[in-house]
């Protein structure tokens, strides 16, 4: 099992493109079963016995497992019987346990992702790249994601694997290589490597502790959130029910979960792209239930989405104009109801500068940086308006380790000066580091809390499966 | 600053690039077509050419352009939110049916009747979209169908107006809506005998045209429009209200589509009949796919199509047929399409290669190609490290 690390931007999504037949090499050679191939499209990949999981899963939710795993490779086993069959066989094997007739939709994460294992298994991958495969698990489905990773390595298959925590590629990794900006930096062996020194090696800095100095969080609360409900849109379960909060000038609320659990509905619902079925939403003791997003941005909340691609940018716009995005009636951006490009771009290049988003100008489009330079102009920007309410919606996901450093203390910063922060992140790390309050969100509803002085990443990953939920406080000093 | 130059240079030639592939594809498949079927592959184009020569021809082609360029606009709005705005030809119908019954019933000295009648065009277009945008909003409605169909309903409407029960005037065979009064006649730039009048309203798309990029470009609006059109998600999570944009750019580009009938209708025919040229709101489509959306470059598309009616028109007395023109304008919406998509991708996955190398080679903004000052230099050494 191969580790490959690297800082955002690093190559190694190009390295993986590369070896996946999804771009071409212009120079260099690849080796499989000692055979130099060349290949120019993953068909031929997969031919060979490549196979990807990608980090974004690429299944139709509204297809059973078993119609997913055949999908595009009906040529293989057919679609009836002997698929199946197939399918449990590879599943036994490997200790996959998927059930082929269940609808992906009512999937978790971690049961989506080992079906895309073994849609990989079933076209007959011998060669397994796996991208940031743990990003959107709990620490007790990494622990079974590795077993299986195990599994798959014991009955002679190669995995490469991709990952910005270190800790992870230490425990599962037998060889890992470092790359810098394009290039291999350096290999090394888990038994003799720290991941201080992986980290040196990655960005040539320390590691950086997303932990909190003291705490400055004070009595005033700008953000009171009572009894939110939002109904689900054919009925059923609430997406969100009896959600109650507040945050304080100068707090981090962590929100822990799960994805899918409701943390995106809560998001839109605070933000007001979605409106609530009951309940009430105060900023600064103004009643924004029934704002309009715009209102509400005018009005000092900040929003770094969690789907920058999505929510954040505008992709085939330059980056002056994404500036401008979200903040278009506010100035520097707008005189009245007219642009003012100018001072936009003037202000882009500040940006740009105190923000470190490494672009050789400010007229290249969003789609052209890498993500965590794309994410660094999205916290300069909405940190530019001082905000007093952040939605912070996984800040440095897909971030390397330089970035996420430098985004930690430009919250810090501001939660200094009296911001409040809601915080949802899957790295519970962050979470536990940066955070003054704990909360605990499974499904739709708030079932724990706890302190982030004393809870450990695994407690709080069994809360979040909804395993241990309760309304005490976990302090299992024990622990 | 000189990254920023290399940037521009870079966009012109991916702007110009899509157009100049198109039209050269479109210009190669119609002489493959004539050549199959055993015609000159060549002759036709250069009796058309010809044809740009003279100023007679001039004068039709950019009287003829004006509407077109107004269409394309119209149709413009609504692509840059991806909307399909396909019911500019019933919009740009009814309006001009209905501005030529208020000319030919309301005499105001002119100062009043012109502006009157421009207003009443572009209502007219407004509430026709309007209905569309409705639709879509409170129903979900798809505005390609319901803008089809209502192109339908107008052409009813309009057969309904010049009954001679409601308030048309039969002229020999012809339904009409009556004359017009004179005051309501836009007046045009005589460029001599036996070459013709261009168009006053010539000047008016233009002055459209300029209004066109200044409200995209230039205000508040154009942004949210923009941006909703780039990434509808992105512009609600801004904070766009996208059912408020949806019914705003309906009506914006309807009302600018009921002003394309105008040229003609004041500068010439002066009255609403059943010859009243059709067909220019589809036609304004293909203007504004050619021309990217962009002031200039539909002004020059509308030309460019504005040249191919009018010069196709004598192909027919030297023994070819005009339907070349039919055939050639088909081709180029098809080439435009795939030719802008592919100079689209292209040009994203070069610009990343580009700014990979640039970063690579250390060219990052604010240390060693701008004119930065010293001070953020040393910092962002550091930060960068």
């Amino acid at each position: 099992m191969h580790a490959l690390v690297g800082e955002n931007g690093a190559g190694k999504s190009t390295l993986m493109k590369i070896l996946y037949g999804m771009q071409k090499p212009d120079e260099g050679t690849i080796a499989i079963h000692g055979e130099q191939v060349s290949y120019s499209s993953p068909a031929d990949a997969i031919a060979r016995g490549i196979g990807m999981v990608h980090q974004h899963f690429m299944l139709a939710d509204n297809l059973t497992v078993l119609e997913n795993v055949v999908l595009g490779s009906e040529k293989l086993y057919g679609i009836g019987g002997k698929a199946r069959r197939k399918i449990l066989e590879i599943s036994e094997r490997y200790g996959l346990g998927v059930r082929p007739d269940v609808l992906v939709e009512d999937l978790g994460v971690a049961d989506r992702q080992r079906v895309e294992i073994l849609k990989v298994l079933y076209r007959g991958a011998t060669t397994l790249i796996l991208d940031e495969p743990t990003a959107v698990l709990v620490p007790q489905e990494v622990d079974a994601l590795f077993d299986n990773l195990r599994e798959l390595k014991s009955e002679g298959l190669a995995v490469i694997f991709i990952s910005h925590k270190l800790g992870e590629v230490l425990s599962v990794a037998d060889e890992i290589t470092v790359i810098r900006r394009g290039t291999t930096v350096g290999t090394a062996v888990p038994a003799e490597t720290t991941s201080k020194q992986l980290a040196e090696l990655m960005v040539g800095s320390e590691l950086p502790t997303p932990e909190t100095a003291d705490s400055t969080v004070t009595d005033r609360p700008v953000l009171q959130v009572e009894e939110l409900r939002l109904a689900a849109p054919g009925g059923g379960k609430p997406l969100l029910d009896g959600i109650s909060f507040t945050i304080h000038a100068g707090e981090v609320l962590g929100l822990a979960g799960v994805e899918g659990n409701g943390q995106t509905e809560l998001i839109e619902t605070l933000i007001g792209l979605e409106q609530a079925d009951s309940g009430t939403v105060r900023l600064l003791g103004d009643d924004v239930t029934g704002w309009p997003t715009r209102r509400r941005r005018e009005s000092g909340v900040g929003y770094i989405p969690e789907d920058r691609h999505r929510h954040g940018l505008l992709l085939d716009a330059p980056l002056w104009e994404n500036r401008i995005l979200g903040h278009v009636t506010e100035a520097p951006n707008s005189k009245g109801m007219w642009l003012d490009p100018k001072a936009a771009q003037a202000d882009t290049e500040r940006i740009v500068k105190e923000y470190d988003v490494r672009t050789p100008g400010i007229d290249v489009t969003a789609a052209s940086l890498s993500g965590g330079n794309q994410q660094k102009l999205i916290v300069g920007r909405e940190m530019s308006h001082s905000p007093k309410f952040l939605i912070a919606a996984h800040p440095t996901r897909g971030v390397d380790v330089g970035a996420q450093a430098q985004i930690w203390d430009q919250i810090r910063e501001a939660r200094r000066e009296g911001l409040a922060v809601l915080l949802i992140s899957a790295d519970l790390d962050e979470l536990i580091g940066l955070s003054d309050t704990l909360r605990v969100i499974y499904d739709g509803r708030l079932v724990a809390d706890a302190d982030p002085a004393s809870i450990t990443p695994e407690e709080l990953g069994s809360a979040m499966t909804g395993a241990a939920s309760g309304h005490l406080e976990h302090t299992e000093d024990g622990a | 600053m000189n990254i920023f130059k290399r940037w521009d240079s870079e966009r012109v030639l991916l702007a110009a690039a899509g157009p100049v592939i198109a039209l050269v594809v479109a210009f190669a498949l119609t002489s493959i077509v004539l050549a199959a079927s055993g015609e000159n592959p060549f002759e036709p184009f250069s009796i058309m050419f010809e044809q740009a020569t003279f100023s007679d021809v001039q004068v039709l082609i950019i009287n003829d352009a004006a509407g077109l360029y107004i269409g394309a606009l119209a149709v413009a709005v609504g692509f840059r939110m991806n909307l399909f705005n396909i019911g500019v030809e019933g919009q740009y119908r009814l309006a001009a049916c209905v501005t030529a019954i208020v000319g030919a019933h309301i005499a105001f000295p002119a100062f009043l009747q012109i502006p009157l009648l421009i207003l009443s065009a572009a209502v007219t277009g407004a509430i026709w979209s309007g209905i569309a945008g409705v639709l879509k909003v409170t129903r979900g409605v798809s505005e390609v169908v319901s803008t089809i169909m209502l192109n339908s309903i107008a052409a009813s409407v309009i057969s309904y107006l010049t009954l001679e029960d409601a308030f048309g005037v039969a002229v020999g065979n012809n339904r009409t809506t009556g004359e017009m009064d004179k005051a309501g006649w836009f007046p045009g730039i005589d460029m001599g005998e036996g070459v013709g009048t261009i168009y006053g309203f010539v000047i008016v798309g233009v002055a459209l045209g300029v209004i066109y990029w200044l409200m995209l470009n230039r205000t508040r609006f154009g942004f949210d429009l923009r941006a909703s059109g780039a990434s509808e998600s992105a512009a609600a999570a801004s904070g766009v209200s996208a059912k408020k944009m949806v019914l705003t750019a309906m009506l914006l580009s309807g009302a600018i589509a009921g002003l394309a009938g105008l040229p003609t209708l004041l500068g010439s025919t002066h009255t609403f009949s059943d010859s009243f040229p059709a067909s220019l709101g589809f036609n304004a489509i293909t203007v504004a796919l050619l021309g990217r959306n962009s002031p200039a470059g539909m002004a020059l598309a509308s030309l460019l199509l504005s040249w191919l009616f009018n010069a196709a028109d004598p192909l027919d007395l030297q023994g070819y047929s005009s339907e070349i023109a039919t055939i050639m304008q088909g081709l180029i919406v098809i080439a435009v399409v795939v030719s802008y998509e592919s100079v689209r991708v292209w040009g994203t996955r070069r610009q990343q290669q580009r700014v990979g190398a640039e970063l690579a080679a250390g060219h990052v903004l604010g240390t060693t190609d701008s004119d930065s000052d010293d001070t953020n230099d040393t910092k962002k050494e550091v930060a960068a490290r």
